[in-house]
């Protein structure tokens, strides 16, 4: 138990996929304009780091590690090369999935998300998740508290940009310094602050 | 933009300043963060991501009739997954040290916004030939601000450029304080966020119109 909260704060604050490891970023940036689209974005996001992850270490773990295929038979297979190929149909499909079901029972959240979903298969904070929860070697709850405290703390650090840039538009930034170029600036002082969290051991 | 007569010159030099994925459209920005704090990783993802968008986008243009238009994402997904797991694969027998480097960040091209967006964007409506080159061309855009990027933290902040040292560091009895800053992930945001003030007030039509007017300085009363 107290493992897996040391995954979840680390996977939160100090490894936070925005702003420790850049992950995301075009989303990031692009939809950072309002507060309420970026919590809209950071939800759906928790939610699709939610299945995805999880999903992926069991495809992992039963079809694609080195001898994963000996129930099958094959205990010298090893996919793992194929790898990026199934992470990311998987991401795809998923997204696919939650969005028709969410039309189907959940209009209400359906709406709210809407124009989001498709845009979350793109972001490679998801594929980023997946891909670390492999190199890290997690088992399937960890990786689940892990694809939590992954979406968790990018929809915090969006919501925070999205605060900070709600305020930037009433100040006096110079002409070719207007828009991207301030945000980008604005992201690198938030990344020095999280970087405080970087001597955390847990 | 998507012009048949446009010629090949513009595809290709276009997006290298008046165009850049980066600095304009904001593009593949995620891995042009964290993999320039060394110069020779910046060069292994540069020539990464211009074969990757180069060949996908031929590719994608090669099909773009047979694509139904409901799963064309899978469709781009998958041939851009797959050259991904070519170039990890030669990474890997090859530059085995840089792809450790690199890690998650290769299979992060398949994310990347420039590949995507430019076979959504060019491929699906130009032929093969001039896909490929615009492909090169986006690439090779990414690639200035990747070196441009990566020249500036490696020399200021080691004191060398591709392992070799070029400003002899005060801890080995030279002459420079290196900057520490520069070697950290924030201080990429800082040098592209300057580079493209630079780039704006050089090709002015660039700059974003202001969502707001400010008023002028006026005193409410006298003081």
């Amino acid at each position: 138990m107290e493992q897996l909260l040391a995954i979840f704060i680390q996977a939160v604050f100090v490894e936070n996929m925005a702003l420790a490891f850049f992950l995301g970023m075009c989303t990031f940036i692009a939809l950072s304009k309002k507060i309420d689209a970026a919590i809209g974005l950071g939800i759906a996001v928790i939610v699709v780091q939610l299945i995805t992850v999880p999903v992926n270490n069991l495809i992992f773990k039963y079809l694609l590690q080195p001898g994963a295929l000996t129930w099958a038979g094959f205990p010298d297979v090893d996919l793992s090369f194929l790898g990026f190929l199934s992470y990311i149909g998987v991401i795809a499909a998923i997204v696919q999935i939650l969005e028709m079901f969410l039309d189907k029972y959940v209009p209400a959240l359906y709406n709210a998300l809407g124009v989001f979903l498709p845009l979350i298969t793109v972001n490679c904070a998801i594929l980023g998740a997946s891909l670390f929860m492999v190199e890290r070697d997690y088992n399937l709850s960890e990786s689940v508290v892990y694809g939590v405290g992954a979406g968790v703390g990018w929809a915090l650090a969006i919501a925070a940009l999205a605060g900070v840039r709600e305020k930037l538009k009433y100040s006096d930034v110079p002409k070719g310094l207007e828009g991207l170029g301030i945000t980008f600036i604005t992201v690198g002082l938030m990344s020095l602050g999280f970087m405080s969290f970087g001597g955390i051991a847990l | 933009m998507s012009d048949e007569s446009q010629s090949y010159k513009e595809l290709l030099l276009g997006p290298l300043f008046i165009n850049n994925p980066i600095g304009l459209q904001i593009l593949g920005i995620c891995s042009a963060l964290a993999v320039t704090s060394s110069l020779s990783v910046a060069l292994v993802m540069s020539v990464a991501l211009t074969f990757v968008t180069a060949f996908s986008n031929m590719l994608v243009s090669l099909v773009r009739n047979q694509i139904p238009n409901s799963i064309r994402i899978i469709v781009q997904m998958t041939i851009i997954a797959s050259l991904v797991i070519v170039v990890d694969q030669i990474l890997q027998a090859y530059a085995f040290d840089t792809s450790k480097k690199l890690s998650v960040f290769v299979g992060l091209i398949i994310t990347n916004c420039i590949v995507m967006g430019r076979a959504e964007a060019f491929a699906m409506k130009n032929g093969p030939v001039s896909s490929f080159i615009d492909g090169i061309g986006n690439g090779l855009g990414y690639s200035v601000v990747l070196i441009f990027v990566g020249t500036i933290r490696e020399l200021l902040g080691a004191g060398t450029l591709l392992g070799y040292e070029i400003l002899p560091l005060v801890t080995n009895g030279g002459w420079y304080v290196s900057n520490g800053l520069l070697l950290l992930p924030p201080s990429s945001f800082f040098i592209i966020g300057l580079l493209i003030w630079v780039l704006r007030e050089w090709k002015t039509d660039q700059v974003e119109e202001s969502e707001y007017k400010l008023a002028p300085h006026s005193r409410t009363q006298e003081v």
